[in-house]
């Protein structure tokens, strides 16, 4: 109950679609979605697989809460191995197409081998078929989605799929579902491309059943209420989205501006989720149009945008008159702050692009910062650039290159390596903000000391999602911690670790954590599943979870010299702001980091800690 | 007095809360398409309309049903679907003018709203209000309130400038 306890395995180079058991004791141990994924990515695969190769896998994958009545309920994610990184890959999406993957009856697909010509899988209940895609080979992820509609003459289907981006094989492509929502990091879309899968469509009308439906009825009333209770849930998400943290980062100085050469931006009100809500100059209309939710969630956190019709980017453009999935913050932090661009009409424009072609905004905005900064020093000229004038804060370059860089045309195919690539081709490697090869977001680590630790134990590669200790430092929830000491940082980032493992792992969203504790999500667990599921017995699967993925990263290659952070944020002081003078002090916090992990001072989990984790 | 379901459409978010505790209610399972509240969206998404029956008083499922299996519960207003007496000739789906009743092949009998007994689990769990349960008889109050506001202040204005 709650598991489907059905897997689909697809072999994209013989065809075959077979149904198996999920394996329950992995279950039991992994819980669902990131943590069991992985342990099939683990038990299947040589972590020095080639990325983009047949012999790395793809699992879809869903939690046990993901289509129940559990709030935010529609989170499902990709794990494969990353080609932007070369570490695991664990990109986590909401929308509405892992609910329906689950009401379709199955738990994850795990996709194996290369197809010999562009396909798409169809999933109709039980019923799956690999079908020809050469026609829709080539379209955006908007076009596919569409006219997968019109091929299945149903509405209701749910879909997820590559751009041009996947395709051409954009290092930092993402895999769209329902045409505005992303697991967008580590270059999954690069994998499915790579695997010619063009598409994921998919009915499911089975149902999810859970173990005591009354007693999830009851702890998932609970949750939304206390969801609907804190300040940070039940008013800033819904009001302006996660956009609402524009203008307090920059207020705290740590809103890495310009390829993180400062860390307050002028311009961070014109692109703030404020800013979103007022009417515009142009037209008096406001460039937010509504919010939306994911599946089952009570939070609302998504945004739907419309452009001025007569801005620039889509004049005479039909197509992009649209209603659709508006600006987030991390979106216009790597679109618009991380390349000084301040025209939020512009950014929609670039966020609507990378939906459309499937694009992670973050990677992208960031790799454009830094070859607006190659350019600026003289590293790189309009020659190499085909003429684009790549100077920050020119919105008409950022959507040029942005276009460039989804078709795979002139300098966009540079673009498309990421930063770290780019800066190395250039003789800049010091110009990329990454860790581990992938770009950090909105967050700078000089003004929020623990995300600095965040970023370089990240086992994906930079990443806030890991452990969001903003949701302290800034926020003060779960309790207020200083941003600017170092003090009990190694310890808060490992529990936010920890936690933020077992809730990606659940098929529920990071953000309800604003309001929930373990204690909270643990009853809605337990009844949902069969067992004994508590917050403690959580927690110890989100610490196996963290040294599975560590394990998997030091057997692809990785060692603690690598969970290092960009020597601008070790060296460089803030130049403004309540940071000013600081630099992130990284050297105090993970060596105590690696001792509250029971891992050797080089990074490497003793055999003690791994046998205690039944590792 | 009977209570009816008000819907606003503009506070909807289509977080489907509604259609997991409705399908709940008729199948036992969290499966949106064996709701009886059914949320479209239009416009790219921006627009969001819940719907499901409204319990018409003459209500033509009702009158068309040959066997007697459509009923009215006095208490609610609500008309119910008796499944052991449905014998699924799906007449009440023809004759219904909003489509709000429809046919479960699991079962073999129609499914549409019955007001769970008084107590819409859809409005339990609807986490915006987009869904409430209230008087019937005074269902547009808080419409009439917001534009009372409105026209009492720009009349308040006349009668100052009058004065």
């Amino acid at each position: 109950m709650s598991w489907t306890k059905k897997i689909l395995r697809v072999n994209l180079t013989t065809g075959s679609c077979e149904s198996e058991p999920l394996n329950m004791e992995w279950a039991r141990q992994y819980l669902g979605q990131r943590g069991l994924a992985t342990k099939y990515l683990v038990e299947e695969t040589d972590p020095s697989v080639d990325p983009l190769s047949a012999d790395n896998k793809m699992i879809f994958a869903t939690g046990p809460l993901t289509g129940t009545i559990a709030p935010t309920s529609g989170r499902w994610s990709v794990v494969t191995k990353g080609p932007l990184t070369g570490a695991i890959a664990c990109s986590n999406s909401g929308g509405f197409f892992g609910a329906e993957l689950k009401n379709a009856g199955w738990d994850m697909i795990i996709f194996e081998g290369r197809a010999e010509a562009p396909v798409y899988l169809d999933i109709n209940n039980d019923q799956v078929s690999l079908k020809d895609a050469s026609q829709l080979w080539g379209t955006s992820v908007w076009e596919t989605e569409d006219k997968l509609r019109e091929i299945r003459g149903d509405d209701d289907i749910r879909v997820a799929s590559i751009g041009s981006a996947g395709e051409k094989g954009v290092l930092f492509a993402a895999i769209v579902n329902d045409k505005d929502r992303a697991a967008g990091r580590s270059g999954v879309g690069a994998v499915m491309g790579s695997k010619n899968l063009k598409a994921v469509a998919v009915r499911g009308t089975v149902g999810v059943t859970v173990d005591d439906p009354m007693g999830l009825m009851k702890a998932s009333g609970a949750a939304k209420g206390a969801i609907s209770e804190n300040a940070v849930t039940s008013q800033g998400l819904p009001t302006y989205g996660t956009q609402v943290l524009m203008n307090v980062i920059n207020e705290l100085g740590a809103l890495p501006t310009r390829n993180a050469t400062e860390v307050q931006f002028e311009g961070a009100h014109l692109v703030s989720g404020e800013a979103m809500t007022e009417p515009r100059k142009s037209d008096g209309e406001a460039n937010l149009v509504s919010t939306h939710a994911c599946f089952g969630c009570p939070i609302s956190c998504g945004r739907y945008s419309k452009i001025d019709p007569e801005h620039f980017t889509v004049k005479g453009k039909s197509q992009y008159q649209i209603v659709s999935g508006g600006l987030e913050y991390e979106n216009a932090w790597g679109l618009g702050v991380a390349t000084g661009v301040s025209d939020l009409e512009a950014l929609t424009f670039a966020n609507f692009l990378c939906n459309e072609q499937g694009l992670d905004p973050i990677t992208c905005g960031s790799t454009i910062g830094a070859a607006m900064e190659l350019y600026e020093m003289g590293a790189i000229t309009s020659e190499d650039t085909n003429g684009i004038e790549l100077e920050f804060g020119s919105a008409k370059a950022l959507v040029e290159i942005l276009e460039a860089t989804a078709k795979g045309e002139g300098f966009g195919r540079d673009i498309a390596l990421g930063s770290k690539r780019l800066c190395d081709k250039y003789g800049h490697p010091e110009l990329s903000m990454t860790v581990k090869s992938q770009e950090f977001p909105a967050y700078d680590p000089r003004g929020i000391q623990g995300m600095g630790l965040t970023y370089a134990t990240s086992n994906r590669g930079a990443c806030h999602l890991r452990s969001y200790t903003v949701s302290s430092e800034v926020l003060g929830l779960p309790e207020k911690t200083d941003p600017h000491t170092t003090d009990g940082k190694a310890g808060l980032v490992m529990a936010f670790q920890d936690v933020t493992a077992v809730v990606d792992s659940s098929g529920t969203c990071i953000f309800t954590t604003f309001a929930l504790s373990l204690d909270d999500i643990a009853p809605m667990v337990d009844a949902a599943c069969v067992g004994e599921w508590s917050s403690e017995s959580l927690m110890e699967v989100g610490e196996r979870i963290w040294n599975m993925e560590r394990q998997y990263n030091i057997a692809a290659g990785f060692t603690g010299k690598d969970d290092t952070l960009p020597e601008r944020l070790l060296k460089d002081a803030a130049k403004s702001g309540p940071a000013k003078g600081r630099v992130n002090e990284l050297d105090k916090m993970l060596p105590e980091y690696y001792e509250l992990r029971g891992w050797s001072d080089d990074g490497v989990p003793t055999a003690e800690t791994l046998s205690r984790l039944s590792l | 007095m009977h209570k009816a379901l008000l819907i606003k459409p503009v506070h909807c978010t289509a977080c489907q809360q509604c259609e997991m505790a409705c399908s709940y209610m008729k199948v036992g399972a969290f499966n949106p398409s064996k709701s009886a509240i059914k949320i479209f969206t239009f416009d790219g998404g921006g627009v969001k309309v819940p719907y499901t029956c409204t319990q018409c008083n003459e209500a033509w499922c009702m009158m068309v049903c040959p066997v007697g299996a459509i009923t009215l519960n006095t208490e609610t207003g609500a008309k119910v679907v008796t499944e052991a007496r449905c014998v699924g000739c799906k007449v009440c789906t023809i004759a219904c003018p909003f489509g709000t009743i429809n046919y479960n092949s699991d079962k073999g009998v129609v499914t549409k709203c019955d007001l769970c007994n008084g107590t819409p689990a859809c409005v339990e769990v609807c986490p915006t209000n987009a869904l409430t349960y209230v008087d019937a008889d005074n269902l547009n109050s808080d419409r009439m309130q917001t534009h009372a506001e409105k026209s009492h202040t720009s009349a308040g204005e006349v009668a100052h400038k009058t004065l």
